[in-house]
């Protein structure tokens, strides 16, 4: 996307959001969300995921269509390799959240970007999950993002730029600060 | 073990570095008791004589027990006896004190497990202002500043010590790991007596699936009282001592805890329910049920909705690190430890000739770090080293 009339474009609709957060600011509310997923076992470690409905502004809403996602474990794991490993999906959601969260606040800072790419690494100890060492995690023990960014802006701008997003991000949130998390079987 | 060998009249000395049951003596905070009953502390032949048998004994008076039983048997203890290394050597084993050399045949390290507080890294993140304490420095609540205390693990030392501080009046929140729920009583029985005749407590090392995992239960939650009161998480949270889940951080003066408190809780009431199912079992394939209560349950850990993700350490003056102990080998200059520090060993027998081990959580059995099993694994690895001396 290019430039227009010597405003910037990032196909970001910023007055939406700033009349949003004004709108919100007034009825609480309606900035309630809950967002949903289904999760189907198929076989193996290969499960079905979709995404559809959601609830926010005080109603149920729905995307335009259903989206589904299919994860898997490799063959190196000796499964099927049916689609992405869960922990790869959360790579997919932080790079995401942040990508997204750039091109938002570079158009609120009349920055025009010209490409923005990220590579998500995350270094995990499989002594962890297989219960080899308790002394190792499960998770991740570290995430690393790299960003290359081509835009209208000096390096520091840039940083700033990037810096703001991981400062407004849900999922950098979900995975730098601790959630309660409830499992229940009907 | 000294009585053992001397059964076997197999010449020995014992070295201590203080005075006989030197830890219990200095390493002990004031209140606590035994977390097993009296009449549970049997020693070769030597057991509980007086006339409160389901009673938990002090600290004084587990000294005292330690102490008759080592003049009981004419222990050849030499006290004040630092060591200082234990290395191999021609014919045996050169063990350097401060009180001079030994060199001997066999070893038996009696050392136990829990020499070194298993302080986590995080200790460094914590702001300044705020005292740190392990439970080797803890002796009562008198000894804290008026304030909050973050009490960090909550299996039998951080629940004893999280209650008895926030009775002083000081407000506790006890951020919880894995651990282990107990009732002290069950049936009207103490759960100790439970385990131990059900044969639960006898169940042995080499019989269990992974018995990696299994040395690494944490304690159960019990603590010994005249009340003889099980002190669970529900009995904390009635004290008023805020639950939240394992410390995951520190940072720019903010705790973090863990979001995972809730199955935390529910995993430890499926392991209780567990072994009071086996209980029940046992107890009616045994004619036990008419002699006791029926068989009920308790009610599962109660968990706030949103239990404390964070915590803003300004409004804590103590933290009390009740994460665990680790021996300490810094002084055993034998090449018998894994990567991770441990002692490589089969039920006590090391992975060096003529070097035996004691005292170490499911050593032989799952009663080996308790008094009350100190016993049989002396009995099993005297025999084994003295197989070994008639071997060379």
């Amino acid at each position: 996307m290019s430039a227009t009339n010597g405003q910037v474009n990032n196909g970001v609709n910023v007055q939406a959001l700033i009349d949003a957060r004004a709108a919100l600011t007034e009825a609480p509310a309606a900035a309630q969300f809950n967002w949903r997923a289904t999760c189907t076992w198929k076989n193996g470690t290969h499960s079905h995921s979709t995404v559809k409905g959601f609830f926010g502004l005080g109603e149920e809403q729905k995307h335009k269509s259903t989206f589904s996602f299919d994860a898997d474990h490799p063959e190196v794991f000796a499964s099927e390799d049916h689609g992405a490993t869960p922990v790869e999906f959360v790579l997919v959601a932080l790079g995401s959240c942040l990508t997204a969260g750039i091109a938002a606040v570079a158009q609120h800072r009349g920055i025009q970007l010209r490409s923005v790419s990220a590579t998500l690494e995350g270094a995990m100890d499989l002594q962890g999950i297989l219960g080899i060492d308790s002394d190792v995690r499960n998770g991740f023990s570290g995430i690393k993002v790299t960003y290359d960014i081509d835009a209208d802006a000096s390096r520091e701008d840039i940083k700033a730029l990037v810096a703001q997003s991981q400062k407004r991000s849900a999922v950098y949130d979900i995975v730098t600060n601790p959630t309660n998390v409830t499992v229940e079987v009907k | 073990m000294s009585r053992c060998l001397a059964e076997r009249a197999i010449d020995h000395v014992v070295l201590e570095r203080g005075a006989v049951a030197n830890s219990w003596r200095t390493e002990r905070w004031d209140s606590l008791r035994l977390l097993t009953p009296n009449w549970q502390s049997r020693l070769p032949g030597f057991g509980y004589d007086g006339d409160d048998p389901d009673g938990y004994r002090t600290v004084p008076e587990v000294i005292e027990f330690i102490d008759r039983y080592a003049r009981a048997i004419s222990a050849p203890v030499q006290t004040g006896t630092a060591v200082t290394s234990v290395r191999g050597a021609d014919d045996g084993y050169l063990v350097a004190t401060d009180q001079g050399d030994w060199s001997c045949r066999t070893v038996v390290l009696a050392t136990g497990a829990c020499n070194i507080p298993d302080v986590p890294a995080v200790v460094a993140s914590l702001p300044p202002g705020i005292v740190p304490l392990t439970p080797m420095q803890y002796r009562n609540p008198r000894q804290l500043p008026e304030g909050g205390v973050l009490v960090v693990g909550a299996s039998a030392t951080g629940t004893q010590i999280a209650a008895e501080i926030q009775r002083s009046g000081r407000p506790v929140i006890l951020a919880v790991g894995e651990h282990i729920r107990a009732p002290r009583l069950y049936r009207g029985r103490d759960i100790q007596w439970w385990m131990d005749a059900a044969g639960v407590l006898d169940e042995r090392y080499d019989a269990m699936d992974d018995i990696d995992r299994a040395r690494r239960v944490p304690s159960l939650q019990l603590t010994g009282s005249p009340e003889r009161a099980t002190l669970d998480l529900n009995a904390l949270t009635a004290m008023g001592v805020r639950l939240a889940g394992r410390l995951a951080g520190i940072s720019n003066g903010t705790a973090q805890f863990s979001g995972a408190l809730r199955n935390l809780c529910a995993l430890s009431d499926l392991k209780m329910n567990r072994l009071l199912d086996a209980i029940d079992a046992w107890a009616a394939a045994n004619g036990v049920d008419g002699t006791v209560e029926p068989p009920h349950r308790f009610a599962p850990t109660a968990v706030e909705d949103s239990p404390p993700l964070t915590l803003d350490l300004a409004r804590i003056r103590t933290v009390i690190w009740a994460t665990g102990f680790r021996p300490d080998y810094s002084w055993l200059h034998v090449p018998v430890l894994d990567r991770k520090g441990r002692i490589r060993h089969d039920g006590g027998v090391v992975a060096s000739p003529g070097l035996y081990v004691m005292g170490l959580q499911f050593l032989r059995r799952r009663k080996s770090a308790l008094i009350d099993g100190a016993g049989d694994d002396a009995r099993d690895l005297s025999g084994h080293l003295a197989t070994y001396l008639a071997g060379r």
